[in-house]
């Protein structure tokens, strides 16, 4: 087992201000970014604070820029930099901190809660859900999200646009949208709510420019931008600049679960 | 007299897990006004860690299965030792919980008729577990999280208020149950980001806080998994069921030392992976014990075989329960014949297609190529075991999950016993939590709508609950660093009171518990109270020496080997301790000095286990297990 000395930089401070601060920590070998911030804490920064919890990349809580980019601390190994180089720690940069490494990430849970949920099927029991593997597949690669918020952080609509954040539901909650509108049984069009109109209109889809940061630095992998906004995108402006789909709703307007 | 923030609600539940979401949807849906206090963000517990699926004889992949097969399985698994009427209840109701998470949106993998695949699991008859690739708790958490949350948008349709019903206190921990004479009156918290406390007032506390995995050095645990529930209880006066069993998980990784224990999830063996040594031996076929013999394959022909034809031949021994393989594994690095990093090798690569292996089993694919540099779709893994689960806990009522002796009190999940006697086989888990969550989250809701006067919280009790929590910020001269204490505390418990256990070792682990203990009083932290990890973990190292100390010392009582158990100075399971229970009841009054003892044993008889139970199975394989007296005529 080899062993060396690594220079790190870490930013220190909460709500009011701080700044990054200079350390010199042990590493060994097959080691991750978090294990360095473990022995900080073991050793000379008991009260560094940091947001952990599986340590195998499967939770998605200990998200940080690692210099300057979005990662998970747990999946990024120290052997993926130069050992004379300072690694730089800092907290995700779209969210306000709260402490060290540690950012207030409740803009997310409030955009959960805007998407509404699954819509079951009527007249269709528990136990008499019927899909198909190859029906599932889209949805499923979208549910592999560990909601670490990457992507969120990542994207520049909020990244420096404070001001976006109302309008705007993010990479993660937009795929949200786009995961219930492929499941294959969601009832959502019988009982009047079109998500691809709320995707547009009340999540903020047009605000993406497809710039593809969010798929960029997504840990499990997936493809939010090409396997959910951009279809999400294409059905949207299908519904919106569809003639037939115009007439429809014009003829129709009276019928409450019309398209 | 601190000043605390207090709430009302009808209904607390410690722990947003699979467990605690389930009790938490039940009790709302109950009509129940439900707080959920969770020590890590929404979303991120412990579940999300699960990985092969949910037990469930739903029978999609196999006609055969059936509830009554799935409660043979899981009382062998367990040894027989397993509370039956909660292993009854478990393999009757696992089926209608998995199908009610597809109408809440659950995405599972899929037969090719469209229902729930199914997959086969160690010490499962059949393929039984539904499971989405290797992510299923995953799944799970994100199901009820989103049905919680789908919960909280009616609430606000109805009363323009998200968490009029329902609300989560992320990052918040319960310090301690507060009761009001003998019943529960609610649990003092404090949030994390903050360091502020408060008291939720409530007449009935649901404890769902996981296991205690984080007491050994080797564990597939998060950081969570400190034994909260475990302590609140005994602190409360519920005893706590059979401690001495804990699961040791056969395959964790074991390179490099900083992934040492992460999970390596058993579908790999139940899709196909096969164990040898490092002489290239498949040594599984050496360690089929007696019990077994009859269900298990002999041959490697034989064992190849099953996967085609199920019915026609019997399992590869890779798929005996966890602890069996768990100890074989043991022996065999022993016995110097393991990998070059102290684990056996796990081989997948040469059944499944490199497209196969990524399909079935995606997570750990990627978990190996990031973190280990290795590729199973073309080399073996080194796995060995690591500490992974908790069958002992607290001793609860079968049917409504009330925790003995504490009314108001209950658990359920990994912080409940009984469910699984002496050793959990795969994929019980997941379903353990559905099936008594449900349960306990119904009959909390029920007891806190009972007419009668609501339990009052005495100011004394939260002052007395707010100086210990702020002890660690006194410490003054001898302070002693809590990480330190948590390391020599993981040490003794891994090397003295593992997987292989002796008389003398765990006499010495008692010592060394009383000697951290002492020291554990004089804990201290630097800072202030706003998220503050050495503090948080000042306040956890209570619970898990309390825990720890149950662990050794009902380990030192039970003097046989048993599912989890495993004793190298008394190795045959015997047959006179089926019928015991060993509880723990705190010492009361809590002794002033801090060495002193804590947990005090009791040997309580099992129920008999009802007779149209017990005619599920041949008299031949009942004798195996049951004392003379307890056989049918």
């Amino acid at each position: 087992m080899t062993t060396y000395d690594a220079r790190f930089r870490i930013w220190r401070g909460d709500a009011d201000g701080g700044g990054l601060r200079d350390f010199t920590v042990e590493v060994h070998d097959g080691e991750v970014v978090l294990d360095i911030v473990h022995r900080l804490q073991a050793t000379e920064a008991p009260d560094l604070a940091v947001r952990w919890n599986c340590k195998a990349g499967k939770c998605g809580s200990c998200s940080a820029e690692v210099n300057g980019r979005p990662r998970l601390m747990c999946m990024t190994r120290m052997s993926v930099f130069d050992r004379a180089e300072t690694v730089t720690i800092t907290p995700l940069r779209a969210f306000p901190v709260v402490r060290d490494l540690v950012t207030d990430v409740s803009f997310n849970y409030r955009k959960a809660r805007e998407v509404p949920a699954f819509v079951p099927p009527e007249g269709v029991g528990p136990g008499e859900y019927r899909m198909q593997q190859v029906d599932v597949d889209r949805s499923q690669e979208f549910r592999k999200c560990i909601e670490c918020f990457l992507c969120q952080d990542t994207c520049h609509v909020v990244r420096d646009h404070e001001e976006n954040k109302e309008a705007f539901a993010g990479p993660r909650f937009l795929m949200r949208v786009a995961e219930l509108d492929m499941h294959p049984l969601d009832a959502a069009a019988a009982s009047g709510l079109d998500r691809r109109r709320a995707a547009q209109e009340e999540h903020g889809l047009g605000y993406c420019n497809i710039t593809k940061c969010c798929t960029e630095v997504c840990p499990e992998g997936i493809r939010i931008t090409d396997n959910a906004l951009i279809p999400l995108k294409e059905r949207a402006a299908d519904r919106k600049y569809d003639p037939l789909v115009w007439l429809g709703n014009r003829i129709l307007r009276r019928r409450p679960d019309a398209p | 007299m601190a000043q605390v923030d207090r709430q009302q609600w009808d209904v607390v539940v410690v722990g947003a897990g699979g467990a605690g979401l389930r009790a938490a949807i039940e009790a709302r849906e109950r009509g129940a006004r439900t707080a959920v206090v969770c020590k890590s963000l929404f979303g991120k517990a412990h579940t999300v860690m699960a990985e092969g699926g949910i037990a469930a004889s739903m029978g999609n992949v196999n006609g055969h299965d059936n509830w009554q097969v799935h409660f043979r399985d899981t009382m062998r698994g367990g040894k027989f030792l397993g509370q039956w009427r909660m292993a009854e209840l478990h393999a009757r109701e696992a089926p209608d919980r998995v199908w009610e998470l597809e109408t809440w949106g659950a995405l599972f993998d899929r037969t090719p008729d469209g229902r729930i695949s199914q997959r086969n699991f160690g010490g499962h008859e059949y393929p039984r577990l539904a499971h989405v690739g290797d992510r299923t708790g995953l799944e799970l958490i994100r199901t009820l999280q989103q049905k919680a949350t789908a919960l909280q948008q009616e609430d606000f349709a109805a009363y323009g208020d998200h968490e009029a019903r329902l609300k989560v206190f992320q990052e918040c921990t319960v310090t301690r149950v507060l009761k009001d004479g003998g019943r529960v009156a609610g649990a003092f918290c404090y949030e994390r980001e903050s360091g502020r406390f408060f008291v939720l007032e409530a007449p009935a506390v649901v404890l769902a806080t996981g296991g205690i995995g984080k007491s050994f050095k080797t564990t597939s645990n998060s950081w969570e998994y400190t034994g909260d529930g475990h302590a609140l209880a005994l602190l409360a006066g519920a005893p706590l069921l059979n401690m001495e069993f804990v699961q040791f998980h056969p395959t964790g990784m074991v390179w490099p030392p900083s992934v040492k224990g992460i999970l390596v999830t058993e579908s790999v063996r139940g899709d196909g992976g096969v164990l040898r040594n490092s002489d290239g031996r498949r040594f599984m076929f050496d360690y089929v014990p007696d019990v077994f013999k009859d269900k298990y394959a002999q041959t490697e022909d034989e064992a190849d075989r099953w996967y085609e034809d199920p019915d026609g031949n019997r399992r590869p021994p890779e798929l005996l329960p966890r602890d069996e393989v768990a100890r074989a594994i043991n022996a065999e690095v022993k016995a110097g014949r393991g990998s070059p990093h102290g684990g056996v090798y796990l081989d997948v690569s040469t059944r499944m297609s490199p497209e196969r292996v990524k399909r079935r089993l995606p997570s750990m694919y990627h978990q190996f190529k990031e973190l280990a540099d290795v590729d199973i779709t073309a080399e073996p893994m080194e796995v060995g075991p690591t500490c992974h689960y908790v069958m002992g806990g607290v001793a609860v009522d079968s049917e409504t999950a009330a925790a003995e002796g504490v009314p108001g009190l209950f658990a359920a999940g990994e912080v409940a016993g009984g469910m699984h006697g002496s050793n959990r086989l795969g994929g019980n888990s997941l379903s353990d939590l559905l099936v008594f969550g449900r349960r306990a989250g119904l009959h909390a809701a029920a007891l806190a709508a009972a007419p009668g006067p609501r339990p009052r919280v005495s100011p004394e009790q939260v002052d007395a609950a707010a100086a210990e929590a702020l002890a660690p910020f006194h410490a003054g001269e001898g302070a002693e660093n809590p990480y330190t204490l948590h390391q020599e505390l993981q040490n003794a418990m891994n090397d003295l009171v593992g997987i292989i256990r002796r008389e003398d070792e765990m006499a010495e682990a008692l010592r060394r518990l009383a000697s951290l203990r002492e020291r554990a009083a004089r804990a201290g932290v630097e800072g202030h109270r706003q998220f503050n990890p050495g503090w948080h973990l000042a306040l956890d190292l209570r619970n898990m020496l309390l825990v720890s100390e149950c662990v050794a010392r009902a380990a030192l009582e039970r003097t046989e080997s048993r599912g989890g158990h495993t004793r190298e100075d008394c190795p045959a399971m015997e047959r006179a301790w089926r019928p015991v229970n060993l509880l723990c009841r705190p010492v009361e009054p809590p002794p002033a000095d801090p060495a002193a003892d804590r947990i005090r044993l009791e040997r309580v008889r099992t129920e008999p286990i009802r007779p149209d139970l017990l005619a599920l199975f041949e008299k031949e394989e009942l004798v195996k297990y049951l004392a003379e007296e307890e056989l049918p005529a």
